[in-house]
């Protein structure tokens, strides 16, 4: 069986061992020990059981097959898509408004259930067949407050302003509509989104 | 020099009023940095009336120190935003009243967009992924598409006022950098809240978990644990960044980039990715008149004018609300 290392991200190593992935958070050499330590082990326990909580929610994600948490790697299966933030440049207006309807659909079933991303980017999705899979769950956490889900919200339409630009409008608009799909809470949600943006320090309406 | 032309820039953000003199082939002729004395936060009413009371002194020494005189000007620029609005108001106004008095034409600009052109043109840097970090503004810029696009910032409060805040707390004098910095040398770390929220960054909480924390902890310790967390969630969204995009170099500038430590992480973590990475000299690092002037230089070549009537102020000007024809 070959091994490869299919991608270097800021904080893990991805390799890909048949149709495993093993994701190994290493070690920074300009972080002090303590601190080091202390991050990668609460985001490799973190990640390993959102991803589960998520997928009972009815999120799709990887599977997770071991958690190594002395050197604080993930193995789980590969999903062989194509990343949304490569496929969204690309689609058709009604695909791309789908796709992020679809994005809104599944993160209003996270905060149904209390479960928050942390880092809702469109780099962090992927589209395998029919699914939308959501990984990368480092970042999030277990919470019922409405700023942790906003703060979510607030994420997800940073990233198509920096990234997405020239369909921010419509990305947002089909995300907004699945999200409110499955979230009964959703307004307060994004009344919260608004105070939020409005506490930032440069703040236009956008 | 053939074509050359010479502007002047007034700086007026915040506590710094700054008058500096650049010519368009990038030699500063003078960089003249009067701060406002401070023993407390910023006070806008006060700053905008220290500005005022040295702004004439200000200009008459940069042009003096220059050599030239007010008539060998070419242009005239001010920051326009992002910045307290009393005191933007007086850098504008005395910029207006020079461009009519001398007939130049005059340009605002983006403060945080002259950060990243004076450091570019000083460093040799091209095409940097710039971390900005100062009393008033932390975010993580790069050139994307014809703007400057801001991929990170804080959802708060900036890393230089967390600092700044905690240091006044604690009666250590301000500005706070110095003096915490120094503190944290002697100081062991020990665990505080750590807050990034995707490529976000958050930190009045820990300031406020820092100030609660020198009920147990000795001060020096409090420093390190501050520094080591701030600094460590700033560099951290920098590498994100730097992941997801093609950016070859990594810049570090404003008021906060002159902490040793937070350098040598950076440092230590573009080294990591085999990327540059890039400081620009003290006296450009915190804000400054030149970096105004140089921005106008840019501006001015690429065609883009102004009419006096559309020189107000933009208290919240955002990097990315700015067409960038000169790149």
């Amino acid at each position: 069986m070959t091994t490869e290392m299919i991608g270097k991200g800021a904080e893990a190593n991805v390799y890909l061992y048949g149709k495993i992935i093993k994701k190994e958070r290493i070690s920074k050499s300009y972080r002090i020990k303590e601190l080091d330590t202390s991050l990668r082990l609460k985001r490799t326990k973190r990640e390993a059981k959102l991803m589960s909580l998520a997928r009972r929610a009815g999120v799709p994600t990887p599977i997770i097959s071991d958690v190594d948490i002395i050197s604080c790697t993930i193995e789980m299966n590969f999903i062989n898509g194509k990343k949304i933030n490569k496929l969204l440049p690309i689609v058709s207006k009604n695909e791309r408004r789908e796709l992020c309807s679809k994005i809104g659909n599944h993160t209003g079933k996270l905060h149904s259930n209390n479960i928050i991303h942390g880092d809702l980017t469109t780099s962090n999705m992927i589209k395998y067949k029919n699914k939308i899979y959501f990984i990368d769950f480092g970042l999030g956490d277990v919470s019922v407050s409405l700023e942790d889900k906003g703060v979510d919200l607030l994420l997800f339409k940073k990233a198509l302003h920096s990234t997405h630009f020239k369909f921010k409008k419509e990305c947002w608009n089909g995300f907004i509509e699945g999200y409110s799909k499955v979230y009964k809470d959703h307004n307060n949600v994004l009344v919260r989104l608004q105070e939020i943006e409005k506490r930032g320090r440069y703040f236009v309406e956008r | 020099m053939e074509g050359e032309i010479i502007s002047l820039g007034i700086e007026g953000t915040a506590d710094t009023l700054g008058v500096g003199i650049i010519s368009s082939s990038g030699k500063i002729l003078s960089n003249v940095v009067k701060n406002q004395p401070l023993t407390t936060g910023i006070h806008p009413r006060e700053a905008a009336q220290h500005h005022a009371e040295n702004m004439h002194l200000t200009v008459r020494k940069a042009l003096q120190i220059s050599g030239i005189n007010l008539k060998e000007v070419d242009l005239i620029s001010f920051s326009r935003g992002p910045g307290l609005g009393p005191c933007l108001r007086i850098a504008a106004v005395s910029a207006r009243t020079l461009a009519l008095m001398c007939k130049l034409p005059i340009l605002g600009v983006n403060h945080c967009i002259a950060h990243i052109e004076i450091g570019r043109l000083l460093t040799g840097s091209i095409d940097p992924l710039t971390l900005y970090v100062s009393g008033g503004n932390t975010q993580i810029i790069a050139f994307e598409a014809g703007k400057y696009r801001i991929f990170g910032e804080t959802l708060d409060i900036a890393v230089g006022n967390c600092i700044d805040q905690f240091a006044r707390s604690m009666n250590l004098g301000n500005p706070g950098g110095p003096v915490v910095e120094k503190l944290a040398k002697e100081g062991d770390y020990f665990n505080l809240p750590y807050v990034v929220k995707g490529m976000d960054l958050s930190f009045s909480g820990i300031l406020t978990a820092a100030i609660e924390s020198t009920k147990k902890h000795r001060i020096e310790d409090v420093c390190c644990s501050l520094q080591e967390t701030i600094f460590t969630m700033l560099v951290e969204v920098t590498e994100r960044a730097l992941a997801h995009g093609e950016k070859n170099e990594v810049m570090l500038v404003g008021g906060v980039a002159a902490n040793k430590r937070l350098q040598e992480m950076l440092s230590m973590m573009t080294q990591d990715h085999g990327v540059q990475f890039y400081v620009p000299n003290k006296e450009v690092l915190g804000d400054n008149g030149v970096m105004i002037a140089w921005l106008g230089i840019l501006m001015h070549n690429a065609g883009i004018t102004q009419k006096i009537e559309d020189t107000t102020v933009l208290q919240r000007y955002r990097a990315d609300d700015t067409e960038v024809g000169w790149r």
